[in-house]
Formats: structure tokens, sequence, C-alpha cells
């Protein structure tokens, strides 16, 4: 395969805090034309860095949204032959040429277009097991026959391609094979710093302190069956700075817990922890070592 | 050379095929990994791992082949190292074994070795990448840098890529070790066997437009059942005893099942120890759960797909012998295997998961013999997913 050198890179953008090795998976995947299999635990802005991507590229997006009906075959066209069939038997429309009743799905439309898309295929895990696999072929050649016409698309320009799994299900070998892999990580704690400024600009400090003491402290407690992410402390954030709530309020409590916690065994699991007297932390060094280095 | 890389990977069991390192040597061509060995690290597991669940032996490999490679050389360092390594036993923290394998080297040895790693090194900054194998395994490498802990000239503050590979913050990814809850429900997604049968609900297109030109033109729907999961799932499982310890992620198996509501019929029942004449509905084992097991052998027919999870481990009387029960109020006259053998021979596909490690099978009388009746399974994603596929293999003489 040849390789370009000289391809367009993406440095990431204002509102999308990537770390390093991410903006590098998206580089080689820019850079050897494969497409970018993303992995991460739910809320670590999978599907958001598409939009990004673009951005940061200056190219269109096209979104793929699969669902556990999709096929792979939706993708590329669907033939509507239904409305044919109508319009056959009523005498409206043109029936003659098939075309008018092919109508292209995102990734045949990212190939058929005029300019180089960012082409997002999100929760690809969510469809059936084999879906991968009748994909092949389309992202390896970037190319695909409408059999009803016999016409050939083939991709002008090979859309940056993002994948997204939520890992519900295994994916065929052969298609990770031609994928670039990224695991994006939970941020740490300096990296989730800058990630809330990007939201928060004005956020006070030492109140961002005990959101994140707060918060990561609720990521560590291992009974939880859903530990609250990115998005949810970002909107946790938000709630906190509308209701106006005090630095003070916030070290002996967990208010809008709600907004943190999405299932009821864990809002029980804490207001039981907090009817033991059980106490919430209030310095850095009340967490474990791995956030007092 | 780097080639270590990749075989160390397939030793690892790692699945790497040759297209991945292709690929790998095309980024690496176009420098997507700067001259940074931490960008090298993270650009190699874009490439080569495709899973998380693999990161942890990457990190392993990885830290073994690149020990001792770290960063940039410059002159005030290299002095600083020849200084230690003319004295290599004032290095503090070297373990016995490491020092003993220091001390084999004479000295010329080992400043040779090192320079030529050094030289190695070098080259590698000017643009090639030759430094890669060798220097990976250099004896000094490992006495020199890892074990006090001195990176020779790493980026300053920011993570070194040995320090990620060593912390192996992937190892809870790792599917050999026992399962969580999730990886589970992954696990069992392909306990399936698709069939239609239900309401017609979905148009078949091909069928509808036959229909329609049969009728002239008219437009004529045809409907058909949409494909369902057709596989019916009996679990049966041991509790008490032995199987304590192995709670937790018994009952995230049971949990994962429940949820799996793919399934067509799902029935659960307990035992302890082995199967008897009864098996009982909750895991109290209480009398009014009672039900025999000849009951579930008359209802339930061959098709269904039967997971025992059970340590199998028992005093051999209590599986072999008449009245072997260990609940005295509750022994019977047909031993417990004859119990095993009729549930064998019943159901077409059942397997035996087992929560003990694999490693202490062959020391248990019990579990020898119910080895025999049934294939046995470890109680891990892999053991897991050989299970599942098991269950599903393609049977003869029945329509998919």
């Amino acid at each position: 395969m040849s390789v370009d050198t000289s391809f367009t890179r993406f440095t990431g953008t204002p509102g999308y805090i990537a770390a390093g090795p991410l903006v590098d998976a998206v580089n080689c995947s820019i850079a050897l034309q494969r497409p970018l299999l993303l992995k991460g635990e739910p809320g670590t802005g999978k599907t958001v860095l598409a939009r990004h991507v673009a951005e940061g590229l200056g190219m269109p997006q096209l979104t793929w949204h699969v669902k556990s009906t999709s096929k792979a075959a939706d993708g590329l066209y669907v033939y509507d032959t239904v409305q044919r069939l109508n319009d056959s038997r009523f005498g409206t429309g043109d029936v003659s040429d098939i075309r008018t009743y092919i109508k292209y799905g995102p990734l045949g439309r990212s190939f058929a277009a005029a300019e180089r898309h960012v082409l997002l295929i999100d929760e690809i895990d969510k469809a059936d097991l084999e879906f991968p696999n009748d994909l092949l072929r389309e992202l390896d050649e970037m190319r695909f026959t409408i059999v009803e016409t016999g016409e050939e698309v083939a991709a002008r320009h090979r859309p940056v391609v993002l994948i997204t799994s939520n890992n519900e299900k295994e994916l065929p070998d052969a298609f990770l094979r031609r994928c670039i892999f990224h695991f994006i990580e939970f941020p740490d704690v300096a990296l989730m710093r800058k990630i809330v400024a990007v939201h928060h600009p004005h956020l006070d400090a030492t109140l961002l302190d005990q959101v994140l003491i707060k918060f990561y402290w609720l990521r560590e407690q291992n009974d939880l069956r859903k530990k609250p992410s990115t998005s949810e402390l970002v909107d946790w954030i938000s709630a906190l700075l509308r209701a106006g709530v005090s630095h003070d309020t916030l070290e002996a409590h967990i208010p809008f817990v709600g907004a943190l916690l999405k299932k009821e065994q864990d809002v029980e699991a804490l207001t039981r922890y907090d009817g033991r007297g059980g106490r919430l932390p209030v310095k850095w060094s009340e967490l474990g070592p791995r956030y007092n280095q | 050379m780097f080639l270590d890389l990749f075989y160390g990977l397939r030793d690892e069991g790692v699945p790497v095929a040759i297209q991945e390192w292709l690929a790998f040597v095309d980024a690496l061509e176009a420098g997507l990994h700067g001259s940074s060995l931490l960008r090298f690290y993270h650009l190699g597991r874009a490439c080569l791992v495709k899973s998380e669940v693999y990161f942890d032996a990457y990190d392993r490999v990885f830290a073994r082949l690149f020990h001792g490679i770290e960063g940039s050389v410059d002159d005030e360092i290299t002095e600083q190292l020849l200084e230690w390594l003319k004295d290599p036993k004032a290095l503090p923290e070297l373990t016995p074994e490491q020092l003993a394998a220091f001390e084999r080297l004479d000295h010329d040895e080992l400043m040779r070795r090192f320079l030529d790693t050094l030289a190695e090194q070098t080259e590698r900054h000017d643009g090639g990448d030759r430094w890669v194998g060798t220097g990976g395994r250099s004896p000094f490498g490992h006495g020199g840098t890892h074990p006090t802990g001195i990176r020779v000239g790493g980026p300053g503050g920011s993570r070194s890529a040995m320090k990620v590979a060593e912390e192996r913050r992937f190892r809870d990814y790792r599917t050999d070790m026992t399962l969580d809850g999730r990886q589970m429900r992954v696990a069992l997604r392909r306990l399936r066997h698709l069939t239609r049968r239900g309401l017609p609900t979905e148009l078949d297109l091909d069928e509808t437009i036959d229909e329609t030109c049969r009728n002239a033109g008219e437009i004529e729907l045809v409907f058909r059942a949409p494909r369902r999961n057709d596989v019916r799932l009996l679990l049966l499982m041991d509790v008490g005893g032995t199987m304590d310890p192995h709670y937790e992620p018994v009952s995230q198996l049971l949990t994962a099942l429940h949820e799996e509501r793919g399934l067509r019929a799902f029935e659960t029942y307990y035992f302890h120890n082995c199967v008897y004449d009864h098996v009982y509905r909750s895991a109290r084992l209480l009398r009014e759960d009672e039900v025999p097991t000849g009951d579930l052998l008359r209802r339930l027919d061959r098709r269904w797909k039967v997971v025992i999870v059970g340590d199998a481990a028992m005093h051999p009387a209590e599986l072999l012998e008449a009245h072997g029960n260990i609940d005295p109020r509750r022994t019977t006259p047909t031993p417990g295997i004859e119990w095993l053998k009729r549930l064998a021979n019943h159901f077409e596909r059942v397997a035996w998961i087992n929560p003990e490690p694999t490693s202490e099978w062959d020391f248990v009388q019990t579990t020898r013999v119910v080895r025999r009746l049934f294939p046995m399974f470890p109680f891990s994603v892999d053991g897991v997913t050989e299970a599942v596929r098991a269950l599903v293999a393609a049977r003869q003489g029945e329509a998919a």
C-alpha cells in the first residue's frame, strides 16, 4: 500500500482535548488510509471525536448510526423496490430509470462525493455479528457495485473512516486486521482538568478540585454498577454552577447525584454510605496513591 | 531485529498477521513515530494490537524487548553511565541474579556491548530503525538503566514508553482471567441459533415481487417472520461448600444469562456437589424448591442446551456410590454418576464449566470422572467462549 507522507494531519481542535496517542492514532489511520477503530468506556468521547476530526481537517462529516437491524448493504445503497412497484402500478415517476430508485447510504455517499469526507460508523457492535465482515471489501478497496444497474461506485477520495464500538459484540479478526485500533483510556486528573476547562472555562479552581476529588472517588468505588463518565462530569458541573453550589456544600455532600449515577442501586449504595456516617473525601491525599504522585 | 516484536507478540498469543505488520512498517516509513519511543510504542500498539485484551501482552513484550533503550543519549549521560558501568556493584537494588549475570561479563565485553548499543541508538536518531532488536536484549540496558530507575535522557516530565509499558495498566483486560459481567455477556452473545418463527412482520421482498408479478402487477405484499434465537438453555449450578469462593463470578454469569433476553427459553436449577434425584429451584436448596431430575429429563427435549457450573470436586463416594448424597436426609439408591450419565445421554449439547484452575483438574479424582462424561471448560472469557462454541456447533440432521 502506498503511504502518503504529505497527508493532512489532525492536530486536535480547541473544543476537543485529545491525548497524544489518540492524535497519533488518528494520523496513522489517515496516512495508512485504514479505518480507525475506537473503543473505550462510554462517555470518553468516541463519537464526538469524529466531529472534531472533521472540523480539524476541514472536511464535511457523514455519520452512519448502526442499529441492531442495520445491514451492511444499507450503508452503501438501498434500492427502493416498493416505490418502483408503486410507481409502475400507478404510472407516476420514471420507472425506466432504475437509478432514481437507488438511494445511497452514508458509506455510498462518502464514496460518491466530490470532496473527501470524514465518515463515522457509530457503534458498529450494535449490528449483527456478520455485519463488519460484509463491509470488508468496501472498506478495503473503497468501491462497490450496484447490483441492479451494474454500475460501480469507486471512492473519488478515500474517506477518513472512524468506527466506534462499545464491545457489545466481538468484531471478526479479518475486520480488525484492516483497522488501526485505539482504546480511549479514561482521562487522568491532569487531562480531565483540561477537558473541564474547555467546557467550563471560568470555573473556580478550589471548586474544581472538590468536584474532581468527589468524581474520582466515586469512580474508585468498586461496587458501583456504572461508573460516571467524562460527559456526566461535565453535565454535573453545569448543574452545580446553575444552582450556585458553593465549595463548602460540596465538601460534605454530593448534590445532584442523579447527574453522575444512573442506576438506582448505585444511588442507594451512596445513600447507605451516607447513612452509615461514611465520610466523603475532601483532599486529594484521601484518595489512593495514584492521585498523589 | 525488531521482528522480535512481531514474533514476541505471536508467542504471547496476540493474533498479529503479516498484513498488520506491513501496515506498521508503512507507518514507520511515513515517520509517524517521530523520534520518540513513546510514540513508537503507541503506534505499534495501534497497528498491531486490535483489542484492549491484548494490551497487557503487548506491554510485556515491549518491556522485554526494549528494556534499556530510552530517549536520546548525550555525552554527559554517556559519561555518567560509563562511570557506573565500571562499578556495577554500586548500583542499588540489583537482584542477586542480575548481579551474577553482570559479573559473568568481563568489563571490556560489557563496555564493547554498551558502546555498540549507543552506536545503534545514535543511528536511530539519524533516521534508521536498526537500533531496536539487539539493543533491547543488551545486558547493559537491563542492569544499567532499569533497576536503578535511571532513564537515559528521556523526555523530561512526560511519561516514558518504558514506564507506560512496565506499568501494565491493561492487566485487567486479559481474557484468561476470570471474567466480569460485561465480558461474560459478550461471550454469551454467541449462544444463538437463528430460526424464523412467530408473527410475520418483515417484508419479504423477493416473494413480494414474485407475487406481484403473478398478480399481474397488482401489488401484493408478502411478509415473513423475523429471525429469532431458538436456543433453549438449562443451567445447573453447584452451590455451597467448595463453590463458595466462586460465588461472585458465578453470580455474574447468572446475571449475564438472565439479562440475555435473546434466548427462547432459559431455566436454572441448583444442586449441591452432584445432581441426584432432585434439583432445586433456589440456591437455598429447600425441600419446597425440589424438582425431580427425572421430570426435567421428560419435560425438556434433547435440543435444550445444558450448562453445568460446578467444581466437580467431592468425595468419590458422593459421586459413585448409592446413598452418596452428602445430605443424609436426602440420600437415594441411585448414585450421582448415574444421574450425570442420564443427563449426558439425554441432551445433545452439554458443557461443564469448572471455576477451579485447569491445572488442578487432573488431581481431583471426581473431576477426572466427570470429565469423561462432559466436555469441561475453565471459567474465563476464553473458557466460556469455547463452551458456547461447543454448545452451538453445527448439528447434523437439523435445519438451520
